[in-house]
């Protein structure tokens, strides 16, 4: 316990809170690390997403994609693409986009099929046209479910941009191992704490802002305590919440 | 792929030991979830109260927790029990959420008719609640299984002997082949893993596999003579 508070005392160091290997710039690294990343593998697995919750097709490959992901070591694909590009910021950035894709689709695709085909029967016979229906009905409903997509993958993007400081990436990885090479522990133990504080107050965030997101007078899209979990509310829950790590 | 051939013995052997560690805190993790998931399931307002520390939990990452771990438990970096510990609290913070919606998910009217034929507490609980729950059991167990064969090889980065030495070595001395080497193994692992589950779920739940009507006449007779 009292390295714990040796920990402390080092974030509290101000030799450690400016400068370029300052706390400030480590962390301003890793969020921008995961801010890159996950808006890159949005750009990319929103749209498909979407298109494959829309009209159902090529469901199989990405429930594959997503499942088998699940499988793939986090560290081996960023010593493997350092290997092969080079040391650098732009191989880890690579792997965190290629391993924030799935948790993105998942969200996306999960979200538009966890609405009611009543709900879009209905709107088409309103009069709805296809697009209207995608813009008005299955975005806003299955948002909550999307976000929770962004949410692992931010989660999976701060937990892989930790280990992508062994290839030179920066971030608050850079203490751990630092402290690990000189074997100081207590530089580790205080860069372990800084990437646990940064991952869990990202989750309450995007926690809360999935709570925000339902619209008003749904109920069915909000994460559910309830005894009995019918299908609904099982499928709005955090999908791939499993393998963040 | 010289390097490989060359180091087949090698590679074997961590594979073994990181198949040895996982094993160990997947089971680890269904043990601990049972009871957990249980109480979680049966004390309503425990329910939220496990669950949100469990998705809080899952949320810190693996490697950040492999550091911190020893100083609050009080034992090695590098000893295979700190691996152990932080990949038992990974599985156990998703299975406890199978198991309190596996629980959940049984009929009260089939736990009344339990009750009514005389079983007791103890032996409602695993000779009906459980078996009812495997399906959504097995499902999380097959998901911890494969994300903790994965994760496991985060234990390489500190040293922790398994398929993660494969990793930071092959990075240290540049042999791409290693890396490789390292992934594929950790991704056949996780396969065989997922598969003998699979297996064990259809010998141990025959009827949770949509039966053919052949088959399920097949199951009641089965039944009949149980």
């Amino acid at each position: 316990m009292n390295y714990l508070l040796d920990a402390l005392g080092w974030i509290a160091d101000p030799a450690h809170l400016s400068g370029p290997d300052g706390i400030p710039t480590r962390m301003a690294e890793h969020l921008l690390y995961t801010l890159v990343a996950v808006a890159l593998a949005s750009l990319v697995a929103i749209p498909a997403g979407y298109l494959i919750g829309h009209t159902g097709k090529g469901r199989t490959v990405a429930v594959a994609l997503t499942g088998g992901v699940r499988a793939l070591p986090t560290v081996g694909v960023v010593f493997l693409l350092a290997l092969l590009m080079g040391i650098g910021s732009t191989p880890p950035v690579i792997a965190f986009v290629v391993l924030a894709i799935p948790s993105v689709l998942a969200g996306a695709y999960s979200g538009f099929e966890a609405v009611d085909r009543a709900t879009i029967d209905a709107a088409r016979s309103m009069g709805m046209t296809e697009r209207q229906i995608v813009a008005k009905v299955e975005v806003p409903l299955g948002l909550p479910l999307l976000i929770g997509g962004i949410r692992s993958a931010t989660l999976q993007v701060v937990a892989t941009a930790t280990v992508a400081a062994v290839v030179g990436a920066g971030g608050l990885g850079t203490y751990i191992f630092r402290g690990l090479r000189s074997n100081d522990y207590v530089q580790m133990l205080a860069g372990s704490i800084l990437v646990i504080v940064v991952a869990i107050v990202l989750e309450v965030v995007f926690a809360t802002v999935q709570r925000l997101v339902v619209p008003a007078g749904v109920t069915a899209g909000r994460p559910t305590d309830s005894r009995a979990p019918t299908l609904r509310s099982r499928a709005s829950e955090t999908p791939l919440q499993e393998g963040t790590q | 792929m010289t390097w490989v051939w060359a180091n087949a013995d090698f590679i074997l052997d961590k594979t073994l030991v990181h198949l040895q560690l996982s094993l160990t805190a997947i089971v680890l993790s269904l043990v601990l979830a049972v009871p957990i998931g249980w109480a979680a399931n049966r004390v309503a307002p425990l329910r939220g109260i496990v669950l949100t520390v469990a998705g809080l939990f899952y949320s810190v990452p693996s490697f950040a927790l492999l550091v911190v771990l020893p100083t609050v438990v009080g034992y090695g970096l590098r000893s295979d029990t700190n691996l152990v510990v932080a990949l038992t609290l990974y599985g156990l913070a998703l299975m406890v959420r199978s198991v309190a919606d596996g629980l959940a998910s049984v009929e009260p009217d089939v736990r009344q008719s339990a009750t009514a034929v005389g079983y007791s507490g103890w032996q409602r609980f695993w000779r009906v609640e459980i078996p009812l729950a495997g399906p959504v059991l097995l499902a999380g167990l097959r998901v911890v299984a494969v994300s903790t064969i994965s994760l496991a090889t985060v234990g390489g980065l500190i040293g922790i002997n398994g398929l993660g030495l494969l990793f930071t070595d092959g990075l240290q001395r540049y042999i791409l082949e290693e890396i490789v080497a390292g992934i594929v193994m950790t991704i056949v692992l996780a396969l065989l893993v997922d598969a003998a589950l699979v297996l064990l779920g259809r010998a141990l739940m025959p009827w949770s596999r949509g039966p053919s009507r052949a088959e399920r006449r097949q199951g009641a007779l089965v039944g009949a003579a149980a």
